[in-house]
């Protein structure tokens, strides 16, 4: 294939810098974005809808404004969202069939909003795992999002089309959404940087949900620096998301100079090193030692935490579906269909004490986090499975593949704590792991710095694909 | 919770009360389903949880 310059391997901060100082044009990262994507996309499917016009439009804004001395964080920066982000024009399909009816949306999502005035151009909208009730990068209407490390493999999910296009070096910079795990396991299969933040901290508005009282937007990347860079451009009030927490912006880009010094990084055992192939456990051990942890702590509860999610997520999502999984089932995607219909069964005692236990569970974290700064886990118990895998045996135990890539990244998100998924590379590995940095609530910033060090160090990286060659 | 739980007739009896459509196909995936969350939820309801811990209305971390 043929793909303009500049390389699809250029950072967001590589690119933001370049153009921000004139010696790239946005126009031209544009062209070169569109070009790879129009090349790749047949064969990685992570691209639902391309915004060329309004992205060559917003380029020559970007240029324009550049060329008149304003200074834009991230300028230049092509990005895509997966497909329940509003963008102005678009419908929001949210990875189904059902809302194609809508009208297209009015107006950009609060984030796409944040990203555009900071200088970044939209691409487009991004595959996704039908309504984010997914782990795997299938959808059934729009065709399965596959892995650009390896075609034959999931990418993950739910935010799929968010984690191979930047493995593809389609676009440096996707958002994506996590409910229970949706932003980091596509992270690790894909081998990216991936930051699902505090819950509560970002504005959700303008994006379609699954399970509210668990839903959480971030960025996936290939450096933990674009991470930092995107995320504090990401922050702010926003009185239109009910769930977001008043509290003051993090600035974390020049947190990231301090390293790991002073950080007591722990590992975490027991449910964390169960049910987990082994290169799990190793890329978890390569990341310890590389930081010199070598504490092991216990995360009380995990599996009971899990298992809260996991009553709280089907019932929650069946209620926001109620209506159209009672008047047209036949329209939504089998694996989806038949998890909200069984969600609209659940007695609601059993979400009650979920939640209750939720508290319960945050309660007991905070006081882990007295003892130590960062805990690391596994992010998914193994590399990218193959596609239409339907079960997995794990400790000699056979269960659905589907709800179970999440095991380690459920219980994480159940109390909202941040965590940025770091990508390794195992020696002679042909498939990248995800690690989990997970930092205490609002600490973002502890799990960058970590991610960022781990970076420096050189025992995460998240090279673009090589699918130049079987593509050809 | 105590007894078997009857995944069956659970799907049977919710069916009719939530004005639920089933083909015959789907039933035993939403069966499995409803065991998969019933077994869940035995976890959660099993653990002896105090009177005074309560659920976040806008859950905050």
């Amino acid at each position: 294939m043929s793909v303009g310059t500049p390389s699809p391997a250029l950072t967001v901060s590589e690119i933001a810098s370049s153009v921000g100082t004139g010696t790239l044009r946005a126009k031209e990262v544009v062209e070169a974005s569109l070009a790879r994507i129009e090349a790749l996309n047949p064969a990685v499917n992570a691209f639902t809808d391309v915004t060329a016009q309004r992205a060559t439009a917003e380029a020559e804004e970007v240029d324009a404004a550049v060329a008149k001395g304003e200074e834009l964080p991230l300028a230049g920066v092509p990005f895509a969202v997966k497909n329940l982000f509003d963008i102005e024009g678009v419908v929001t399909r949210a990875g189904s069939k059902i809302n194609r009816e809508n009208a297209p949306a009015a107006v950009d999502a609060t984030l796409v909003r944040k990203l555009r005035s900071a200088g970044a151009v939209l691409m487009g909208g991004l595959n996704m795992g039908e309504y984010a009730y997914d782990f795997t990068g299938e959808n059934f209407h729009d065709g399965n999002c596959v892995n650009p490390h390896d075609l034959g493999r999931m990418s993950g999910g739910s935010s799929s089309g968010s984690g191979a296009a930047v493995a593809a070096g389609m676009v440096p910079l996707t958002l994506g959404s996590d409910t229970n795990g949706s932003i980091r396991v596509p992270s690790s299969f894909c081998g990216l940087f991936g930051l699902k933040p505090t819950y509560g901290r970002l504005s959700r508005y303008g994006t379609y949900p699954f399970v509210g009282s668990l839903d959480h937007l971030g960025p996936m990347a290939r450096s933990a620096m674009d991470l930092a860079l995107v995320f504090d451009a990401l922050q702010g009030p926003d009185p239109f998301d009910p769930a977001q927490a008043e509290r003051d912006s993090l600035v974390t880009l020049p947190e990231l100079e301090k390293g790991t010094d002073g950080l007591r990084i722990a590992v975490a055992g027991g449910y964390f090193r169960q049910k987990t192939e082994p290169e799990a456990f190793a890329a978890v051990d390569k990341v310890a030692q590389a930081l010199g942890a070598t504490t092991e702590i216990d995360i009380p509860e995990a599996a009971r935490a899990r298992a809260s999610a996991y009553v709280i997520t089907v019932a929650e999502g069946a209620s926001l579906h109620l209506d159209r999984i009672t008047k047209r089932p036949w329209n939504y995607d089998p694996d989806t269909r038949d998890r909200f219909l069984s969600g609209t069964m659940v007695p609601a005692v059993w979400v009650q004490q979920a939640q209750r236990f939720r508290s319960w569970f945050r309660e007991k974290i905070r006081r882990v986090f007295q003892d130590v700064d960062v805990i690391l886990t596994p992010a998914t118990p193994f590399s990218a499975l193959p596609s239409g895998t339907k079960t997995i045996t794990l400790d000699g135990e056979t269960m659905p593949a589907r709800p179970n890539i999440g095991l380690f990244t459920q219980p994480i998100s159940f109390i909202g704590l941040p965590v940025v998924a770091v990508p390794v590379w195992l020696e002679g590995a042909s498939l990248p792991i995800g690690v989990q940095v997970i930092a205490p609530a609002w600490r973002e910033d502890l799990a960058l710095r970590v991610a960022t060090q781990l970076e420096r160090a050189g025992v995460c990286s998240a090279p673009v694909a090589a699918l130049d060659a079987p593509i050809t | 919770m105590s007894g078997k739980f009857d995944a069956k007739a659970h799907v049977a009896h919710m069916e009719v009360v939530m004005g639920l459509t089933l083909e015959e196909d789907w039933r035993p995936v939403v069966e499995a389903h409803i065991a998969a969350t019933q077994k869940a939820a035995e976890l959660v309801l099993s653990f002896p949880i105090e009177e005074d811990i309560e659920a976040a209305p806008v859950f905050e971390a």
